[in-house]
């Protein structure tokens, strides 16, 4: 037992000792946290707005202040031809233009249809439909002030945005945050670690020592157990602290889980190293194999639902999509083990399998 | 020595130190693959892969009325091809269950006497709980949703009300004017994007991110494998200058990220049929110039580490903040105003905004100006900054 501890004492002036990887190991989760939580952000606000009015009138003007006030829009200048914007959406000055036709506060009182052409900068689709409606909402409303509403009666929809209220995105980053983070410390670094003692040619020294081959592996990944735990820690202290992220649920099960988490990508860093030679290959093998399913294939970004099937199909096996939903739904949803122990399950056979191929593999090293 | 002499020889060490890097990568096949055909397969998936698109949300109805009405409303959900329905029962709680276990992005509650609330006050209520773990998806769910109740509210509206008020009242003045008259005819258009296809804004973006990657990593790695090895040592005792030794290691490096932007841009037209609207040679001259301050930042990483492991870790934290407030995958505009400031100063804003204005808006040389320009000066400033940190001799 000795031996092991000696072993964990060399692993962690190790890492203690190269200053500018601890740094980055330790910053990185609370710059990330902060790096999502102000960019990744798809709120529609200050809108910049054109108008075209060739023939300005009552109705014009009060439908141009409609927008002038609402909060939404801001008003960049009213011209009375459509020349100018091409190039006013090029340059991204321009959002959104608002072209009344001729004569539309005439046609409009003698009951006639008055046209109003909205033109959105669609480029980022979703934003582009968000203007469209706002745009459609506050000629609705003026409509039914007007009396003119499409149709006599009205159904008034009563909305409740369950689970993130406010619609803050960080509290939705932070779970698939946790899963990033962790996959760099726990996957990257043991894989990276352990092909280090095989590429100095100490990992041979290691075998001829009294240890026996799991506490070598215990030894090499205890560390980064206790750093991938510190940084959960970190993560959910910023979110909480700066954010104000929620914590429906229970912490020490979310703690329980992201243990469990951890445990999965150290196998895949055991698993990594044990196939791998060298510290180059080891860390594209744990980038390809980790880092990009973990941000693309988790539903922490981009949401799994619009992917094509196939790549759907393929997240079943990222562990990281697993932990993301568990991690939702005990901090967002308040739910627990009633709901999630299916994720669990199948992150539980996940460690299971990697294990035990890792282990299979590093018995082959010993030869 | 003459002005011409120190010109030939500048370029005459610059090209055999260029030849030697170019050999290098060559006869190194791993290399190649890994700068060649990854990017290609990445730009392949991740275009699939990163999209907002808001299609077939799942729905559950609790419908409290079984009225007409409300079968109506049902349906008309049903037939929009945004939403798909999952369950439809009287029950609260099974609808609440759906939504925690993740079965239903939005849940429709029509209240008891619903049709006849409508009928009577001509308005009634109806609940939307939209599931707001999907983020911004569930904003575009929920104007959906309200979109269509209000066009099915217009359709009721000419149908049953003037019945309605005939029957009842009895009063013929009451019945509204004929449809469509004097009521704003409000139209459309989505400019750049008429189909709303995520890939045309994605894959652009995707293409920068990519080149960024390739041009800072490989080129902080590949002096940082010198520096490791010890053959910098070398190349510093060598009558090669400081200027001729940058220019020599950036070179391949720029010639090969452009090799993967044109091969990029090819997978972007064939496969994903992004449009081209604006000139390629404006694009690849403002690439040229964008190349330059990503490698000059690459290089500047490598001065001030000691390893590979280093280097790559530095770099991938230095590329994640400059892609991430880069408006790659969110607009600028969402970010806070402080945000959308100090983004101002990344390389990586300027190059997407002029990637996105030439592909998908068309834009030409006066438009692009700005951004243009302030590349230029970053090109200048990073190069500077490299060169000066570089030193010519071990620390």
């Amino acid at each position: 037992m000795s031996a092991l501890l000696g072993l964990l004492r060399k692993e962690t002036y190790h890492i203690l000792r190269d200053r500018r990887t601890l740094f980055v190991l330790i910053f990185m989760p609370i710059v990330q946290v902060m790096l999502f939580g102000f960019s990744i952000r798809t709120d529609v606000r200050d809108v910049r707005m054109v108008i075209v009015d060739p023939t300005p009138d009552a109705t014009t003007l009060e439908i141009r202040d409609r927008f002038a006030a609402g909060g939404v829009f801001r008003i960049l200048g009213v011209s009375s031809t459509e020349k100018p914007l091409d190039h006013l959406f090029r340059t991204d000055t321009a959002q959104v233009a608002l072209i009344f036709e001729p004569g539309f506060g005439r046609r409009l009182a003698s009951g006639d249809p008055a046209q109003l052409l909205v033109i959105t900068d669609a480029t980022e689709p979703n934003t582009g439909s968000a203007r469209q409606m706002y745009v459609n909402a506050v000629i609705q409303q003026y409509e039914r002030e007007q009396g003119r509403a499409p149709g006599a009666v009205q159904i008034t929809p009563q909305v409740r945005s369950r689970f993130n209220p406010t619609r803050e995105s960080t509290n939705l980053f932070v779970p698939g945050l946790m899963a990033m983070v962790l996959n760099i410390i726990a996957a990257l670094m043991t894989a990276l670690s352990l092909t280090r003692e095989k590429e100095s040619g100490t990992m041979e020294a290691l075998l001829v020592s009294p240890l026996r081959p799991w506490q070598i592996i215990v030894g090499k990944v205890m560390p980064y157990l206790g750093i991938g735990f510190l940084s959960v820690l970190a993560v959910l202290g910023v979110a909480k602290l700066v954010f104000q992220v929620p914590m429906q649920g229970s912490l020490v099960l979310l703690l329980a889980e992201g243990t469990l988490f951890i445990l999965v990508a150290l196998s895949l860093g055991i698993l990594i190293s044990a196939r791998t030679s060298s510290q180059r290959v080891a860390l594209l093998a744990a980038m390809m194999g980790t880092m990009l399913p973990t941000q693309m294939l988790s539903g922490f970004i981009f949401p799994l639902e619009s992917m094509p099937r196939p790549l759907q199909w393929i997240s079943v096996v990222v562990p990281a999509r697993w932990f993301v939903f568990i991690a939702r739904g005990i901090m967002l949803k308040g739910v627990g083990l009633v709901y999630l122990w299916r994720e669990t399950l199948v992150l539980a056979a996940m460690t299971l399998v990697l294990l035990v191929a890792s282990a299979r593999s590093f018995k082959v090293r010993l030869q | 020595m003459s002005a011409s002499s120190a010109v030939r020889g500048f370029a005459r060490r610059t090209l055999a130190l260029s030849r030697a890097e170019v050999l290098h990568v060559i006869r190194d096949k791993a290399s190649l693959v890994q700068i060649i055909v990854m990017p290609l397969i990445q730009l392949l998936v991740l275009s699939n892969v990163a999209t907002f698109a808001v299609k077939r949300s799942p729905a559950y109805f609790v419908d409290f009325d079984h009225s007409a009405v409300s079968r109506g409303i049902i349906a008309r959900f049903a037939a929009s091809d945004l939403f798909e329905t999952v369950g439809q029962s009287a029950s609260p709680d099974l609808a609440n269950e759906a939504m925690l276990r993740g079965d239903a992005t939005i849940v429709v509650t029509i209240p008891h006497d619903f049709e006849r609330t409508l009928t009577r006050d001509k308005s009634a209520p109806i609940g939307l709980d939209v599931n707001a773990e999907k983020g911004s998806a569930a904003g575009i769910v929920q104007s959906y949703a309200a979109q269509i109740l209000t066009d099915y509210s217009a359709e009721l509206g000419r149908e049953i009300v003037p019945t309605r008020l005939t029957v009842a009242d009895g009063n013929v003045s009451e019945i509204p004017p004929r449809p469509g008259a004097g009521h704003i005819d409000v139209r459309l258009r989505s400019w750049y994007n008429q189909t709303l296809d995520y890939k045309h804004y994605m894959v652009p973006g995707i293409l920068v991110a990519l080149v960024t990657m390739i041009g800072t990593l490989l080129t902080a790695q590949n002096i940082a494998r010198e520096k490791e090895m010890g053959t910098l040592e070398q190349l510093n005792v060598t009558p090669i200058g400081k200027a001729e030794f940058i220019t020599a290691k950036l070179l391949p490096f720029w010639v090969l990220a452009m090799v993967d932007l044109m091969l990029g841009l090819l997978v972007a037209r064939l496969v994903f049929d992004v449009p081209i609207r604006g000139s390629l040679v404006l694009l690849f001259a403002s690439a040229g110039l964008y190349l330059v301050v990503a490698l000059a930042i690459g290089l500047w990483i490598s001065t001030r580490v000691d390893t590979q492991q280093q280097a790559m870790f530095l770099s991938f934290f230095v590329i994640m903040i400059y892609l991430l407030m880069s408006g790659l995958l969110t607009p600028i505009d969402s970010m806070p105003h402080w945000v959308q400031v100090a983004s101002l100063i990344n390389p990586v804003r300027h190059f997407v905004s002029i990637c996105r204005a030439i592909l998908v808006k068309g834009a030409g040389i006066r438009e692009i100006a700005n951004p243009l320009i302030t590349l230029g000066v970053f090109a200048v400033g990073f190069l500077t900054l490299a060169i000066r940190q570089y030193r010519k001799r071990a620390a």
